[in-house]
């Protein structure tokens, strides 16, 4: 499958709804009452971590697709997937800390159950590429990492649930404007970040498949040739070409 | 599937019988922590919060330590590849090992609370807790079993295990102390039924769940 | 805690998006590297075929390589 079609679109349409979106952030939503200036931060942080989230559960449903048709190529994708939603991760939880840091004074808030569940979520996630390196042998490699990027995507909700449950009954809900509650200039902004920031993932996943296929086909084309210079391929996280 | 699988619990139950291998250190290892905490927090007594969450802490550490061995045998001595010629349903292992591990925690247990009613709890010790910690004591168990499940392949085992255990467990530690606290408090409260509904809820979940991918690491 | 002033807050919000604009950055780098390594990769390859094809077609008795060349050094 070719993923680098249509990419070039993708991604130019991405980087344009996402400086929409950050335009209309700063120029365009009001100023909340309560925060001031630096509620803006939440356009960038809540839509990082829900596309981020999204990406632990669409490698977890790709994760299924190894599992019931054992093709290779679903291993992929759901590293993939996993892979860039850490990244996006350690993103949610620095632009987090500042936020927290301007509004409360302090770098962690534990009262915020948000982003105490997503510490606990992206702990778990950062446990993936250490699972997977342990592994040699590929094959197993990719089916025991879908198992558990199954079990984790099937956690994530739940541990929000359960940290939110908890968090309620100590701490009532205080960081602002994430519910109804929202004017609709500062929802529009709002939803537009996150159409954006999808838009960003799925351009920075396709990118990253094509690069993959094309890296295997490389070295399977080398293989054909009977080069034999090819260097032996080194231990490593990522999924190994499906041979 | 049953009779398969209570075949393989007994044979883990004597062998842990005759060797003593995990649950004794388990328990002694409950025993120093308590030691440690007491040090640590610098307290002699400790009631309500602060005491729900020793002793499920405790309590868990304790189980990664059980945790670590549970399909250690099978992986060094072939009983993985004799399982899987068996015409048996593979499952069985799971619900075998769960129930295993389920046994041992609660051995440790037996030790464990008495200990930590006498040197650390201040109140009196409500029996009602004894229910929170069961349904406790079947999410670890369950979750246990998958993790080892899953780390049995790997040479850093004893890493892999804590790393995807403890996060997965951290809903039912919040709901086990939650739900421990009152009963731990002076003059406290009663059984919150609403914290048991969210272990049982939990438990379940991941029963289910482990069941759909156990068969899926146990194929060669 | 009161609202910051815009030019504390100011300095705060633009240290957020600093932080994803970096995350993106250092992403393209890695990229950028691998990319570069499939060049080199295929040039090898470009390599490893040109190595290849000359033998074979020798024993045809004319080096496909050289009458290009002799072909090439009469313009």
């Amino acid at each position: 499958m070719l993923y680098g079609k249509r990419l070039r679109g993708l991604a130019v349409a991405s980087a344009l709804v996402l400086s929409v979106a950050f335009a209309l952030a700063f120029f365009y939503a009001p100023l909340d009452a309560d925060q001031g200036f630096v509620q803006k931060i939440f356009y960038l942080h809540v839509p990082m971590a829900i596309v981020c989230l999204g990406g632990f559960i669409f490698g977890g449903i790709c994760a299924i697709g190894l599992l019931r048709t054992g093709d290779r190529k679903w291993d992929l994708r759901s590293y993939v997937a996993i892979h860039l939603s850490l990244i996006l991760g350690v993103g949610v939880l620095l632009t987090g800390m500042i936020w927290a840091k301007a509004s409360w004074g302090s770098w962690w808030v534990w009262e915020e159950p948000t982003l105490v569940a997503f510490l606990v979520a992206f702990l778990l996630y950062a446990t993936y590429q250490p699972l997977r390196f342990s592994i040699e042998d590929p094959e197993k490699q990719a089916r025991y990492a879908a198992v558990f990027a199954v079990v984790a995507g099937a956690f994530v909700p739940l541990n929000f649930l359960a940290v939110r449950l908890a968090e309620s009954l100590v701490h009532p809900r205080v960081l602002t404007a994430t519910g109804g509650t929202m004017p609709g200039a500062m929802r529009l902004t709002f939803i537009v970040a996150v159409v954006g920031m999808t838009g960003l993932f799925v351009t920075l996943w396709k990118y990253e498949m094509a690069s993959k296929n094309a890296t295997f086909r490389l070295r399977a084309l080398r293989r054909r040739l009977g080069d034999d210079e090819l260097p032996p391929a080194r231990r490593s996280a990522a999924p190994a070409a499906p041979s | 599937m049953i009779r398969v699988a209570l075949a393989v619990l007994r044979k883990d139950l004597l062998v842990e019988l005759r060797t003593k291998e995990s649950v004794p250190a388990m328990a002694l290892f409950s025993l120093v922590t308590y030691v440690v905490f007491r040090f640590g927090l610098d307290r002699t007594s400790l009631e309500g919060d602060l005491a729900a969450g020793v002793l499920v802490v405790t309590l868990l550490f304790a189980a990664v330590l059980g945790i670590n061995r549970l399909f250690v045998a099978e992986r060094e001595q072939g009983g993985f590849d004799a399982f899987l010629l068996a015409p048996v349903d593979r499952s069985a292992l799971l619900v075998a090992k769960a129930l295993a591990l389920l046994v041992f925690l609660v051995a440790v247990e037996v030790v464990a609370v008495p200990a930590f009613v006498v040197l650390l709890l201040g109140p009196a010790f409500d029996p009602a807790a004894l229910v929170v910690l069961a349904l406790a004591d079947v999410g670890i168990a369950v979750i246990g079993t998958l993790a080892s499940a899953l780390a049995v392949q790997t040479r850093a085992r004893d890493l892999i295990v804590p790393l995807v255990a403890l996060p997965l467990l951290v809903p039912l530690v919040i709901a086990t102390a939650q739900g421990l606290s009152p009963l731990l408090s002076e003059g406290g409260g009663g059984l919150d039924a609403g914290w048991l509904a969210v272990l049982g809820l939990y438990d379940t979940v991941f029963v289910l769940l482990s069941y759909a991918v156990f068969d899926f690491l146990l194929e060669d | 805690m009161p609202a910051l002033p815009l030019d504390e807050a100011g300095k705060y919000v633009a240290g957020a998006y600093v932080v994803f604009l970096l995350l993106i950055l250092v992403y393209v780098a890695i990229m950028a590297g691998r990319l570069s390594r499939l060049e080199r990769e295929l040039g090898e390859l470009d390599d490893a075929v040109a190595r290849r094809t000359p033998p074979s077609a020798s024993s045809n008795g004319h080096d496909p390589a050289e009458r290009v060349s002799a072909r090439e050094g009469d313009r």
